[in-house]
């Protein structure tokens, strides 16, 4: 019985997953719309990406969208198929994948399916799709280092602690950090991974191997918040000053609340916008019948102690919101 | 010296995973001398050695609970990770929900964390004594699923706990010269050499392992046992995630104790422990997830490459694995004796009149009295 009842509420968990991917019901003077994205419980970035999507793209809004989210790159060609079939207007990809998809792709395109990636892009011709959404993640890594250089005093001594690596958010935010190196603008003393999962805490361990080895750093360039958060507690059990008027700066990426609160408070100095709210323009897009040609990067924005304000963090960050002047710490 | 002899025998299954530790901090000592080296910071003790045991808690607590499913399923239990991940959500959501946050809401959240972690041990339970399902195969269910279960237990964001509570657990208490976490694992490690100590889990636990047949013709239910040891398992993964939840100061379900299962199932197998149940030893497998936990460190302070650091780790884990294996252990046996007779050869009178002395002392103590 005991089991029974475990079992009754996992499906019950699987119905309510799949049930928000259904429900459609077709209507003539509404813009059909398929979405494949990826599934929102894998970051929250994406659970924002997915609120955002299913917000704009509604009945009321004047679109019969579907959508479907899966980290399946198979499941979601075989979706992206299946609403060429259903004879959609526009067809909106984020893929988990980005190669293998020009059989779908040509697919759209011979039933006169118009294709808008969005966040993440495809290794396919450029003429097999209408416009890519995405963010740059080269010009995030841009913001991150311009800032270092102009507001760290020399000598610049830099901690880099990378995401995933190989990934596209890790190539792009490290690239800019390693020129400079390279061109002798700042020192790189670590070099480090949170690994696969972005970790917090290996984040936390590389700051500290850094500390335990006698380096002398005064910046922690973190590619996402929760490592920048993991190399903060670092610092903290070390004793060692940061933020705004301490030792260390703190970058941080993605614009969680959380992060934009501790940048608030000065327990940090800067984060980097990733926004994952592209529903908004290609909503435009489509109404406007104005659809640009290949690809288009979001503006995405740097925030630091002096620039932030609350309508920032209400706006554009992810997560909830802990509160103003409350430090995670 | 006999007596030393027992002694010997009952600890030398710990030989081999101590010595893969010692050889690790050995080279943790050549890159540098000052590895050892603690200060305060704070008032709280600081150096590579509390930074280990504060990095390695989850990871010990979760090894002692995989090393009881191992020896009594005879496989492993891989929604460790999701199942720490899932009673941690509860626990923020209890405190969350509470208001204001004293030292009672955190320890009810706590407890009630336990319980949901005994349910999952339940369900997994459930499916592997009763059902006879693989144990990896049943786990792998929550090991799939667990984490969307985590995330909309959550409100599908990830909660931020900012309570100085909290905080304290996840870091020290003003006062206390040694972090929280470390605290918090020796009373766990102390609670279960307790009850191993004053039950007889450890027999039926070790019996069920061998040959279930045999347990039940003596009286063991095995499925009960099996059961039981994935209910521990659930408090285990529960403890682990409110360590980690509290070091964290939020909850992040997607993140959160992710493929810790790997780093368990190898500080079991580190610890000597043959991952085909039967007997076992948790002092082995606590050794051992310290073990991984210096090793992580010990990569990152011979400041490896951050593309190459996996391909180190797994090079070095096969190292350690062979190391520890029954193979080079039986050789490394055998070497000791060859080398003991050849010691023990042209000194054999010598301890032989050493014997002799000790037994005229004796008796002439005896004869005194």
């Amino acid at each position: 019985m005991k089991r029974l009842t475990r079992v009754g509420l996992l499906l019950l968990g699987v119905v309510f997953v799949l049930s928000t991917v259904c429900g459609m019901v077709a209507a003539e003077e509404l813009i059909r719309v398929g979405i494949v994205n990826l599934p929102p419980e894998e970051s929250g970035y994406r659970q924002a990406n997915v609120e955002d999507m299913s917000r704009v793209f509604s009945r009321e809004n004047g679109y019969d969208a579907k959508q479907t989210n899966t980290a399946d790159v198979n499941e979601q060609m075989a979706a992206a198929m299946g609403y060429i079939r259903d004879g959609v207007d526009y067809l909106l990809i984020s893929a988990a994948h980005a190669s293998g998809w020009d059989d779908a792709l040509l697919a759209a395109k011979r039933a006169g399916v118009r294709v808008i990636l969005f966040d993440r892009a495809i290794d396919t011709d450029p003429s097999n799709y209408e416009a890519a959404l995405l963010s740059d993640m080269h010009y995030e890594g841009q913001l991150a280092t311009d800032w270092v250089l102009n507001n760290v005093p020399e000598p610049i001594n830099l901690i880099l602690i990378r995401g995933q690596l190989g990934s596209a958010a890790e190539i792009g935010r490290s690239a800019p950090v390693l020129n400079a190196a390279q061109e002798g603008k700042l020192n790189l003393v670590w070099d480090g991974t949170g690994g696969d999962t972005w970790s917090l805490e290996e984040a936390r361990k590389v700051v500290e191997a850094a500390i335990a080895a006698g380096k002398d750093f005064n910046v922690i360039y973190a590619q996402n918040d929760g490592m920048a958060q993991g190399a903060v507690q670092a610092l903290e059990a070390a004793g060692i000053s940061h933020g705004k008027n301490g030792k260390v700066k703190i970058i941080g990426f993605d614009f969680n609340r959380f992060a934009l609160r501790n940048v608030q408070a000065g327990y940090w100095d800067a984060d980097v916008q990733c926004n994952p709210r592209q529903a908004a323009q290609i909503d435009q897009w489509i109404k406007s019948g104005n659809i640009p040609a290949g690809i288009v990067y979001q503006e995405e924005i740097i925030l630091d102690t002096d620039t932030i304000i609350d309508e920032h963090i209400e706006n554009y960050g992810i997560n909830p919101d802990p509160g103003k002047g409350v430090i995670t710490r | 010296m006999s007596l030393l002899k027992v002694r010997f025998n009952r600890w030398s299954h710990l030989f081999l995973p101590l010595s893969v530790l010692v050889i690790l901090l050995l080279i943790n000592l050549i890159k540098g001398v000052d590895y050892f080296k603690i200060t305060m910071v704070n008032g709280v003790f600081y150096g590579n050695i509390p930074n280990i045991l504060f990095g390695a808690a989850e990871l010990v607590i979760l090894s002692i609970g995989m090393t009881l499913v191992t020896a009594a399923a005879c496989g492993q239990d891989i929604s460790i990770g999701e199942s720490g991940a899932i009673s941690s959500a509860i626990f923020v959501q209890y405190v969350l929900n509470a208001g204001e946050v004293t030292i009672w809401t955190i320890l009810a959240g706590f407890l009630l964390s336990c319980v949901a972690g005994m349910l999952i041990g339940a369900f997994n339970g459930t499916l592997v004594s009763y059902f006879n399902v693989q144990p990896m195969v049943a786990t792998l269910i929550l090991f799939l699923g667990g984490r969307s279960i985590a995330f909309i237990i959550d409100g599908k964001v990830s909660p931020i706990l900012a309570n100085p509570i909290s905080n304290q657990i996840g870091t020290f208490i003003p006062g206390v010269p040694i972090q929280t976490p470390i605290i918090l694992t020796v009373v766990f490690i102390v609670l279960v050499a307790v009850v191993l100590k004053t039950t007889n889990l450890r027999l039926y636990v070790e019996a069920v392992g061998v040959n279930p047949s045999a347990a039940r013709l003596n009286g063991i239910n095995p499925k009960k046992i099996i059961f039981l040891t994935f209910l521990i398992m659930g408090v285990c993964s529960a403890v682990a995630g409110f360590l980690a939840v509290n070091k964290a100061g939020r909850h992040d379900s997607v993140n959160l104790l992710k493929f810790i299962m790997m780093d368990a199932i190898l500080a079991v197998a580190l610890g000597g422990n043959s991952l085909a149940g039967g007997k076992f030893s948790i002092t082995g497998s606590i050794i051992g997830a310290y073990t991984i936990e210096v090793l992580n460190r010990t990569l990152l302070r011979l400041e490896v490459n951050p593309e190459a650091i996996k391909a180190f780790k797994a090079v070095f884990i096969i190292i350690l694995m062979v190391i520890a294996s029954p193979v080079v252990r039986a050789f490394a046996r055998k070497l000791l004796d060859k080398a003991k007779t050849i010691v023990t050869g042209d000194s054999v009178r010598q301890t032989g009149a050493l014997d002799e002395a000790v037994v005229s002392m004796t008796d002439s103590s005896g004869k005194e009295e």
